[in-house]
């Protein structure tokens, strides 16, 4: 049975404004999923015209230029407007509070204005490229000198990103504050779930590296208005002060994208195996590790922008270092697994296929982290494939796997499950055929952001075509499915997967309050036995 | 929301101190440049600090220091429920912005009076470092003089506030976290005015 009063109607508002001014944070999280789930789209068709143009040498369907603004506004969309607001953002904002046992975030009225400004960033991304001098076609880490010169619009752009950075902002002060004050009683740091210590990592990078993206995006528009010159070698600047800068924020960033991807996986895990977690407090103090010294390994990006010797080999020195916390979770993961009673539905194939591929992502990380390899793959495709196995088939893949796990929980009917394992095997196999070749491609020398290619690339740039089709159909059947099934499928009770943790123990949909009375926490998150789980 | 409203003080302090971490950083990528740009070109850098009018930054920063000792005064004032006192004192670190901002503009105007100022010829004829040096100092002082504006409008809204006794001494978190951003427009400006007024 369906609850007949929950969060979407128990507060008698249900118009449009009750939505877009709403300060519940689960509101404002299906606000986020919705918009980022449509920014999603967009980069997904953007990526796919990428690969037609790919797929044979020449002009295929469309002009170098169109190309070049391509892949710079499917970077800009993908990573700003969708991965980086997302998790936080949807399932941080849904789940987070209810998993500490709170009724809503610390500043529910921030957190709506966080969503305002993540929506008014994007839309002034999407007006600059219709605008002025056209799409910026610099690529998405708008590297001088090229970004101050080119004249497609790239200050709207970069304005625009500014403007969602400050959203990002508002929400990590809003989290680790939510998640340091809010807790209910008896809910102490060492039984916090897994996916709250993840979100609390990813918090304090979106404080403490976000403001060096704003300062230097806001650089960029100087440059471009004032012509201060601060990175033009002609008036004594100097371009790699730009590329230090770019990448003290943006590869921190990549943790702010995985952190909390890897949390919810290691939600979905112990459910799925019906097994406690496997070193919760080492997965708890992985995400710390990975926050903090995932911020001093900027470098590794520039190894061939020139560097002195013993600065690459300092920046690679941390780089590796960073693999050993993601590692620690690894591992951890998969002696959950061990002997657990491993039931594969669609969460669980996203999350185990999670593993597989950010394992293969994060080894070709190491190829990019080391010196002498890097210098060999650099700036080829085989860049872009690992990236996308990191992102898309790490990040990404966890999201898919979230939507899945959790959705039912705020809409009380949950997906079929047959079509979403057909979804989740065309996705993976899809997947990997596009980005696999990719990276052979590098290998084999073939650079990225390049419209055109020798003929001897071409059967590998084929193949990678035809498998982002594959994987494209599965996302649209993963989507289909799933919205069908939380409209008129299956209604489900408070804990259709047996999960201990704090949300699967109020209705589905949750009521605007969370909780009927404060919860008091008594036991771990993952202790099955005394949450009455078999 | 019909639900009672649950103030938490000390949380909405922690999110302040927070949001502050993030000011200092974002002055922090300036202050970075600074750093890297005078390691490159110290006999420029030193050319083109005695340029600057000390006599301009040392006002202003007195200014600036007094206007942080009102904004203490006012939260002492709202602890002993004096809303009268805490509103002008208010005032009076308001006054000292705007003294602040004057004064920033005729010390601009002479400067820019004088060419120096982003892309203008006579630094694009001096040496390099000197025009780094003039465009880092504009885009620092710049970027301050907005926090400037932005921090005297939080206590203006502040101000009205305690006018209207919606602060008052059981409940004044607001006025704390204003003046606590307003102190740190002034800590930026204090490590601002010797970078570029004094060491060089």
């Amino acid at each position: 049975m369906m609850p007949t009063r929950s969060f979407w109607n128990d507060t008698g508002r249900t118009g449009i404004a009750a939505w877009l001014f709403s300060t519940d944070h689960k509101r404002i999280g299906l606000l986020y999923f919705y918009t980022a789930l449509a920014f999603f789209l967009v980069g997904m068709t953007l990526g796919g015209l990428m690969r037609i143009e790919l797929m044979a040498p020449g002009r295929t369907i469309m002009g170098p230029q169109t190309y070049n603004a391509l892949f710079t506004v499917h970077g800009v969309v993908m990573i700003f407007l969708f991965i980086i607001p997302a998790f936080p953002g949807a399932f941080g904002n849904l789940v987070m509070p209810i998993q500490i046992g709170a009724r809503d975030v610390a500043f529910p009225r921030l957190n709506l204005f966080s969503w305002w400004l993540y929506v008014i960033g994007a839309a002034v991304v999407i007006t600059s490229l219709f605008t002025g001098g056209g799409p910026p076609d610099t690529g998405w880490t708008f590297y001088v000198p090229f970004s101050e010169r080119t004249g497609t619009n790239v200050s709207l752009a970069v304005f625009g990103v500014f403007i969602v950075g400050f959203s990002s902002i508002l929400t990590g002060i809003n989290f680790v504050t939510t998640i340091h004050r809010l807790r209910a009683e008896g809910m102490r740091w060492g039984r916090l779930p897994l996916f709250v210590w993840s979100l609390y990592a990813t918090a304090w990078v979106q404080i403490l590296a976000t403001p060096i993206l704003g300062v230097t995006l806001a650089l960029i528009i100087a440059e471009r208005l004032l012509g201060t010159g601060l990175f033009d070698p002609t008036r004594g600047g100097d371009p790699l002060m730009y590329q230090h800068l770019f990448w003290i924020y943006s590869h921190p960033a990549v943790y702010i994208m995985i952190l909390p991807a890897m949390g919810a996986i290691t939600e979905i895990i112990p459910v799925f195996s019906r097994k406690p977690i496997f070193g919760y407090k080492m997965i708890a103090f992985s995400s710390l590790a990975i926050a903090s010294a995932g911020s001093l390994v900027w470098g590794h990006h520039m190894f061939t922008s020139g560097m002195s010797d013993r600065a690459i080999l300092i920046f690679s020195f941390l780089t590796f270092v960073v693999a050993i916390p993601s590692a620690i979770k690894v591992f951890n993961w998969v002696s959950t697994l061990y002997k657990g009673s491993i039931s594969l539905e669609a969460p669980m194939l996203f999350a185990l296929s999670f593993i597989l591929l950010f394992s293969i992502g994060g080894l070709s990380g190491l190829i990019l982290g080391a010196a002498a390899t890097d210098i060999h793959v650099h700036d080829t495709q085989f860049v872009v494939g690992h990236f996308h196995y990191v992102m898309f088939g790490g990040a990404a893949f966890a999201f898919f796997g979230a939507m899945h796990y959790w959705l039912p929980k705020f809409y009380g009917r949950r997906y079929a499950e047959k079509p979403a394992t057909v979804a989740w095997a065309l996705m993976f196999v899809g997947f990997n055929i596009t980005y696999f070749s990719m990276m052979l491609l590098g290998i084999k020398g073939m650079p990225r952001r390049y419209y055109d290619y020798l003929p001897e690339f071409a059967p590998l740039n084929l193949t990678s075509t035809i498998g982002s089709w594959i994987l494209i159909s599965g996302i649209l059947l993963l989507l289909v499915n799933l919205f069908r099934g939380l409209r008129k499928g299956e209604v489900v009770g408070a804990n259709p997967w047996g999960g201990a943790t704090l949300e699967w123990t109020i209705p589905s949909p949750p009521p605007t309050e969370n909780f009927e009375q404060e919860p008091v926490v008594t036991h771990g998150p993952y202790d099955f036995s005394k949450a009455g789980m078999p | 929301m019909t639900t009672p409203h649950h103030q938490d003080q000390a949380g909405a302090k922690l999110g302040m101190w927070l949001f502050l971490f993030t000011e200092m950083i974002l002055f922090g990528g300036l202050f970075l440049l600074y750093g890297v740009y005078l390691a490159r070109y110290p006999h420029e850098f030193a050319q083109a600090g005695q340029e600057m009018h000390v006599v301009f930054g040392t006002v202003n920063t007195v200014v600036l220091i007094t206007s942080s000792l009102l904004a203490a005064m006012a939260v002492t004032a709202i602890q002993r429920d004096d809303c009268r006192n805490a509103v002008l004192f208010l005032l009076g670190t308001i006054g000292c912005a705007v003294v602040f901002l004057v004064n920033k503009f005729f010390e601009w105007s002479s400067e820019i009076g004088r060419g120096i100022y982003p892309n203008s010829p006579t630094l694009a004829a001096g040496p390099p470092g000197e025009s780094v040096f003039f465009s880092l100092y504009y885009l620092t002082v710049g970027l301050h003089g907005l926090h400037v504006l932005l921090g005297a409008t939080v206590l203006g809204v502040v101000a009205l506030r305690a006018q209207k006794r919606t602060i008052h001494a059981g409940h004044y978190v607001l006025l704390e976290n204003g003046v606590l951003y307003w102190h740190l427009v002034d800590l930026i400006w204090i490590f601002i005015f010797p970078l570029y007024y004094l060491l060089l």
